[in-house]
Order: structure tokens, then C-alpha cells, then sequence
């Protein structure tokens, strides 16, 4: 299967840049997946699980809090706030991340409060989802 | 003249403390700088793709005259928001000084301007000098984190989309290299469209799943690495403002050491003549 360039940047670090033959990714309408010579397409993405595969039946995850991704001449940028390589998650903390995110939820103070612990909640999911292996 | 020697020997003293001192403040922002300099380099390229993306999704959705949302969308009027960024240390020879002149200066043209303050330095002027503002940083420390930029771009949208200002500016100083740092002034709101000609590519994206939400996920994002770029950008300056002057103090406190060893071997010289003209002095008395 033809391979294509895939990278994903956040403002502080290069995470990722390698080849791979397809990469499905969390956007605004849902999964969409892209492979090689996929038409030039921008779309925003939703905070969730990036799934990658450098070769056939391989998988590999990296856990991202939003941003969008750009495919032009078989090059695919994913431009995140954060976005964390599955294998570098430290679990424990995603873990009291989650727990801290749903007990303030259980709380329902302010509603700012409640929509920003419900953020928190989602990235936390997201990244203990990411370092899963399976 | 006895009694100036041992003064000249304690001030020799005094300022090769301060000496010490100096060099190891400059030593350690020297390695700061290195540090928060790879940040700036990184953070270059990344703000150049995204402003990049962005003009092109805006001349297309320009183009073919698509509503966009409020974040992204042209605004009349003139009441502004001015973002100062200064340090939160002095010590740091003019960097505080020049930047706040600037925003001085930007005040007097633009009196109704709003501020937000990033940086003690800043916040204790314009408390010192009564002037409001209308939030305010401090305690961000050297190494910027991106989720601190959020924190106040999510403010200055809030604020933005609640009306209380038609344009936010921001001013920072932008690093160029360890002497030399530009201060900068800057739009953020509203996104200007770029005035570079658009090379056909806007038209060949599809946006999913529309030109709108697309925008909504990339402006913030957007604002969001603005902020955080100008922050470390002046924390990168600071830190070479820092060295800069603390290089010069050095200096300076050995060139002062020299010349109070110069007047410090005089003055001891000087005693010793005495003396052995007193000696010579009391045994030619003795002798007659």
C-alpha cells in the first residue's frame, strides 16, 4: 500500500513526523479516515484519538485536545493544542485527572465550572483510551 | 592616611562581592536564554503554518461570500485592547523600562485603550500609576507553557465576543538575537485577511465540515499560539536583556576595581615613604 507523510505539531514541540499508510482522526462530522492520494481537505478536529499505521495491520495512538488537520499533495498536518504519543501518557495521572474531572462534575457548582470539568473529563478519557493497548 | 588604605581595601572588597554576583546572574541567564531560545525557534514555524492555513481558509470563505463566525468576522469600531507583556524580575538593564514607554506612548494616542497585563513589572506601574486594567498575570515564570497562553486567550475572546472591545493589540518584544530585541506591536482581533495574493490554493481544499467550523476550531487556535509565541518571545528577550546588563556590570565593577587598586597601591606606597622618612628622620636626631 502506497505510504504518505504524516506529521502532527503542537506550538511546543514536533510530536510526530514519519510516514505511514493511513490515519483516521477525530473530526467535527465523526472518524475520517485518509490514505495515501486523498483529495486536499481541511477539516477541524474534536478532542479525541488520532490512529495511525506506519504499516498494514499495525496501530499506533496519539491522544490530541483539538485543533484541525490539513491533506494537500500527500502530506497530512495535524495542527493540535496538545497532542501526546500513546506510549508517552502517563496513565496514573490521566487516571486522577479523571477521577478529580468527575467528582466536580458530581459537584455541579458553577455551569463555567462545569463545562471546563467536563473538558477536563473528555481529555483525561481521551488519553487513557490513547495509551490502551489492544 | 593610614586609615584610607584599609578604607580602599574594604571598598576592593565590597564591589568584587557585587563582581561575583553580577557574573553569576549573567551565567545564569546565559543558560536560560539557551533554553527558552530553542522554544522561540520551535515556535516560529509553527505560527507561520497556521497563520498560513488560516488566510487561505479566509480568502475562500471571501471569495465565495460565506457568513463566518463571530470570532473571525470583521468589526466596526474602535475601542481597543492592548496586551502588555513584560517580566516578572527586573534586574534586567531597560527591557521593562522600554517596553512600558511603549505602552505609554500607545496610551496617549489611543486614551480609551483597555489593558490586559501580563508581567509584575507592568502591573505594578500602572497600579503604582492608577490607571485600570482589565486583568492581569503574573507569576508565568521563564518556561511558557501553552496552556497558560490558552488560559488568557480564552479571556481575551471571552471579552471580545462579549463587546467590550472592537481590536485587541498586542505588545512584546521580539527576540532576534542575545542583543538585540525589537519591540513589536502587533494585531490579533480582528483576523486581518492577508495582503499577499492568494496562489490559487484556497481553492483547491475542501472544508469539512464546513468553512465555518473549521474556523471555530482554528481561530482560537490561532490566538491561542499568538499569545503564547509573543510570550516566549519575551521571555527569550528578557533573558538576553538580562545578561546583556548583567555582562555590563561585570565589567564595570572590574574596571572600578582596577583603579581603586591603582589608588589603593598608591596610598600604601605613600604611607611606606612616610614611614621610613620618620625612621630616617628620628635616627639622624639620635645620631647628633
Amino acid at each position: 500500500m502506497s505510504k504518505f507523510q504524516f506529521e502532527v505539531l503542537t506550538p511546543e514541540r514536533i510530536v510526530l513526523q514519519t510516514e505511514v499508510e493511513s490515519v483516521s482522526l477525530p473530526t467535527q462530522d465523526g472518524q475520517l479516515g485518509i490514505l495515501a492520494n486523498h483529495a486536499p481537505i481541511v477539516a477541524g478536529l474534536e478532542i479525541g484519538v488520532v490512529r495511525y499505521g506506519e504499516k498494514s495491520g499495525q496501530k499506533k495512538k496519539i491522544a490530541i485536545g483539538g485543533g484541525f488537520m490539513e491533506m494537500y499533495n500527500n502530506k497530512l498536518t495535524v495542527m493540535a493544542d496538545v497532542a501526546e504519543l500513546g506510549s508517552e501518557i502517563d496513565v496514573l495521572r490521566a487516571q486522577s485527572a479523571k477521577e478529580r474531572a468527575e467528582r466536580r462534575l458530581a459537584e455541579k457548582e458553577a455551569e463555567w465550572d462545569f463545562s471546563r470539568a467536563r473538558i477536563a473529563l473528555q481529555k483525561a478519557l481521551t488519553r487513557l483510551e490513547a495509551a490502551k493497548e489492544d | 592616611m593610614a586609615q584610607s588604605v584599609r578604607d580602599i581595601k574594604r571598598r576592593i572588597q565590597s564591589v568584587e562581592n557585587t563582581q561575583q554576583i553580577t557574573k553569576a546572574m549573567e551565567m545564569i541567564a546565559a543558560a536560560k536564554l539557551r533554553k527558552v531560545q530553542e522554544q522561540v525557534l520551535k515556535g516560529r514555524p509553527y505560527l507561520d503554518r497556521l497563520s498560513t492555513s488560516l488566510s487561505r481558509i479566509l480568502s475562500r470563505a471571501a471569495k465565495d461570500g460565506s457568513e463566518l463566525p463571530a470570532i473571525a468576522a470583521k468589526k466596526e469600531g474602535d475601542r481597543r485592547c492592548l496586551i502588555v507583556i513584560t517580566s516578572d524580575r527586573g534586574l534586567a538593564g531597560g527591557y521593562n523600562a522600554n517596553i512600558i514607554r511603549e505602552a505609554d506612548n500607545y496610551l496617549s494616542d489611543n486614551p480609551d485603550t483597555q489593558l490586559i497585563l501580563i508581567g509584575r513589572k507592568a502591573r505594578d506601574y500602572y497600579r503604582r500609576t492608577n490607571h485600570s486594567f482589565l486583568a492581569e498575570y503574573v507569576g508565568i515564570g521563564e518556561r511558557v507553557g501553552f496552556r497558560q497562553a490558552q488560559e488568557i486567550g480564552e479571556t481575551v475572546q471571552d471579552f471580545y465576543l462579549h463587546d467590550l472591545f472592537d481590536r485587541v493589540d498586542i505588545l512584546y518584544t521580539r527576540f532576534v538575537n542575545s542583543a538585540v530585541h525589537r519591540i513589536t506591536l502587533s494585531q490579533i482581533l480582528p483576523l486581518e485577511e492577508s495582503q499577499e495574493e492568494a496562489n490559487g490554493l484556497e481553492a483547491v481544499f475542501f472544508y469539512e465540515p464546513s468553512i465555518q467550523s473549521v474556523l471555530q476550531a482554528m481561530v482560537p487556535l490561532y490566538i491561542d499560539t499568538v499569545l503564547f509565541q509573543a510570550m516566549v518571545e519575551a521571555s527569550a528577550s528578557e533573558q538576553g536583556a538580562r545578561m546583556m546588563a548583567m555582562k555590563n556590570a561585570t565589567d564595570n565593577a572590574g574596571e572600578l576595581i582596577r583603579e581603586l587598586n591603582l589608588s589603593y597601591n598608591k596610598a600604601r606606597q605613600a604611607s611606606i615613604t612616610t614611614e621610613i622618612a620618620e625612621i630616617v628622620g628620628g635616627a639622624e636626631a639620635l645620631k647628633s
